[in-house]
């Protein structure tokens, strides 16, 4: 089950490129202020993600994941090695990627339904088609009637549903998520876990999840990835969630096959996070 | 406060009722003057300057003239002044290169006595409302252009985080170009600032505008207020100086309007409207 670092991630559908794939990537940055501090987020990471398939990486806090999402979706350059979306090395911005923010990344200047249709409209969709296609997928998000609300009035719960519609509105092949339901309370996040699921499932994108919590890791992915404590983060195991879809993730957390994949995992991810506890506690 | 109004009304009529008292011939014994007529002289009185004002909105009606002038003037210089000043403060906070090299030019600018510029304005521009509006223009310009660039620049380049990363990485992931990013990010994130300075251009306009007729003119309030105070008018230069307080309250209040309007999305306080 478990990988070293070193070997190469096995290809699902090795007829084709990887959907996304990051090849002995390191990101060092350098403090704006004294260009002698560096600090290397994460080294000579290795990972592919194939058409359709769902991989989550999990990592103590600060270990360089969002790091790892920024590189794939090309806002981020990195360091050294090379990004590659089926099979093209990425230039600029990855435009067959949409990318859904830990944050809060709505334009509060913009409605629900304004901010589901901006990536149409700045594709230069004439405006009442955009306006309708945005309209079916905040239907789509359990929010139709929420259209003309800006972002200060909804919940948060309500604000995640408009990002994940604004960010699959534009029908990605590639979406990249970070920690997207972390700011949600527990009930809310169940439910959207398996909303977002059952979107997923219809049609099959390739997703990479980053999170910290290792439950929604396996209840969600087809592969789970782990990563070593910062700096100088690593990939340093890989695991195969043989669990049958289509899932109810409330559900699963009591089956033994994910009690059995989640010793085995966190067997993995107890040190490290241990580790990165430790470092915090150094540096305060 | 719900008698807020109420408080408001009553502190003028206060202060108007202690203008009269203090002025009025005779009523009060001489603590300051010879003689029970200087308080007037000096201070003018509020009945005759009420009277000044009615007769020339109602009776004679040729303050409409000269009104039209002036606020032809303060509305041409608002709304060049904002703009150019949007569009600067924007073009240098976005590009660090022009910003750098213009930096210390910028400072100079700003730190110069602008009203000083209307004798120099009349000279280019002549007596009529060019100049006026010249003197305006660099009066609100700058106002506008320093709250735009001040809070862009160090907004998006220093990391103050109020255009947040996130809207902005979101934007760009969206397929935004970088002018759809001007249009559909930096612009609306700069509004706030725009407004809370825009309320400030509104008097500056006016100042603009009233200052430039002073010093030179044929017509506008100014040049009334300039013409009553050549004869010790001293009521007539206390209405031109009402009036046009009382329209640069209007104008105020019609950039209020157009804020509460544009800036709708933002929460404000006290609004607990979660779904």
């Amino acid at each position: 089950m478990t990988d070293a670092s070193a070997s190469p991630a096995p290809d699902p559908a090795p007829s084709s490129a990887p959907a996304l794939s990051l090849d002995g990537v390191s990101c060092t940055f350098i403090s704006r202020d004294s260009p002698g501090q560096r600090y290397t987020a994460v080294a000579d990471v290795r990972l592919a993600v194939a058409a359709g398939e769902f991989v989550s990486v999990v990592g103590p806090t600060g270990c360089g994941k969002s790091t790892l999402l920024d590189v794939g979706a090309g806002l981020l350059a990195p360091s050294t090695g090379t990004v590659a979306v089926f099979g093209r090395p990425l230039e600029g911005i990855n435009k067959r990627a949409g990318y859904m923010f830990q944050s809060e990344s709505l334009m509060p200047w913009r409605t629900a339904l304004g901010n589901v249709m901006a990536g149409l409209e700045f594709r230069g969709l004439p405006l009442p088609e955009a306006r309708a296609q945005a309209g079916e997928w905040l239907k789509r998000v359990g929010l139709g009637g929420f259209g003309d609300r800006y972002p200060h009035q909804l919940s948060g719960g309500m604000r995640k549903r408009t990002s994940l519609a604004q960010t699959l509105a534009l029908d990605p092949d590639i979406i990249l998520m970070d920690e997207p339901f972390s700011a949600l309370d527990i009930q809310t996040r169940q439910l959207m876990e398996n909303e977002g699921l059952e979107l997923w499932q219809r049609k099959r994108k390739a997703v990479l999840f980053i999170t910290h919590d290792l439950d929604e890791a396996i209840a969600m992915s087809d592969r789970v990835l782990v990563m070593s404590a910062g700096p100088a983060a690593r990939m340093i195991g890989e695991f195969m969630i043989d669990i049958p879809r289509p899932r109810d993730v409330a559900e699963i957390k009591t089956s033994a096959r994910f009690l059995e994949l989640h010793a085995a995992i966190w067997f993995v991810l107890r040190e490290e996070v241990l580790e990165g506890y430790a470092q915090q506690l150094r540096a305060a | 406060m719900k008698h807020l109004r109420l408080y408001q009304i009553g502190l003028l009529v206060v202060l108007v009722a202690f203008w009269w008292a203090m002025t009025k011939p005779g009523l009060l014994p001489n603590l300051m003057f010879d003689n029970d007529r200087q308080a007037a002289f000096f201070f003018g009185e509020p009945l005759t300057v009420a009277s000044r004002i009615w007769n020339w909105f109602v009776i004679t009606g040729d303050i409409y003239r000269n009104l039209l002038v002036t606020l032809t003037e303060t509305l041409l210089a608002f709304g060049i002044g904002s703009v150019l000043g949007l569009a600067g403060g924007l073009w240098l906070a976005l590009s660090p290169l022009a910003s750098a090299i213009l930096e210390p030019y910028v400072k100079a600018a700003n730190s110069m006595p602008r009203i000083i510029l209307a004798p120099i304005f009349a000279v280019w521009f002549g007596l009529g409302i060019a100049s006026k509006v010249a003197l305006g223009v660099t009066l609100v310009f700058f106002i506008v252009f320093f709250n735009v660039f001040f809070n862009v620049f160090f907004n998006v380049y220093q990391g103050v985080k109020q255009v947040s990363p996130e809207v902005l990485a979101n934007a760009r992931m969206l397929g935004a170009s970088p002018r759809q990013l001007l249009r559909h990010v930096y612009l609306p994130s700069a509004t706030s600032w725009v407004f809370s300075s825009l309320h400030t251009s509104v008097g500056l306009a006016f100042v603009g505008a009233a200052v430039g007729e002073y010093l030179g003119s044929s017509q506008g309030v100014g040049y009334l207020i300039l013409q009553a105070e050549g004869s010790f008018d001293i009521n007539t230069v206390m209405a031109g100086i009402l009036v046009l307080t009382g329209f640069a309250l209007v104008l105020d209040a019609l950039v209020g309007r157009i804020e509460r309007r544009l800036m709708k999305w933002q929460p404000r306080s006290g609004e607990t409207e979660k779904l």
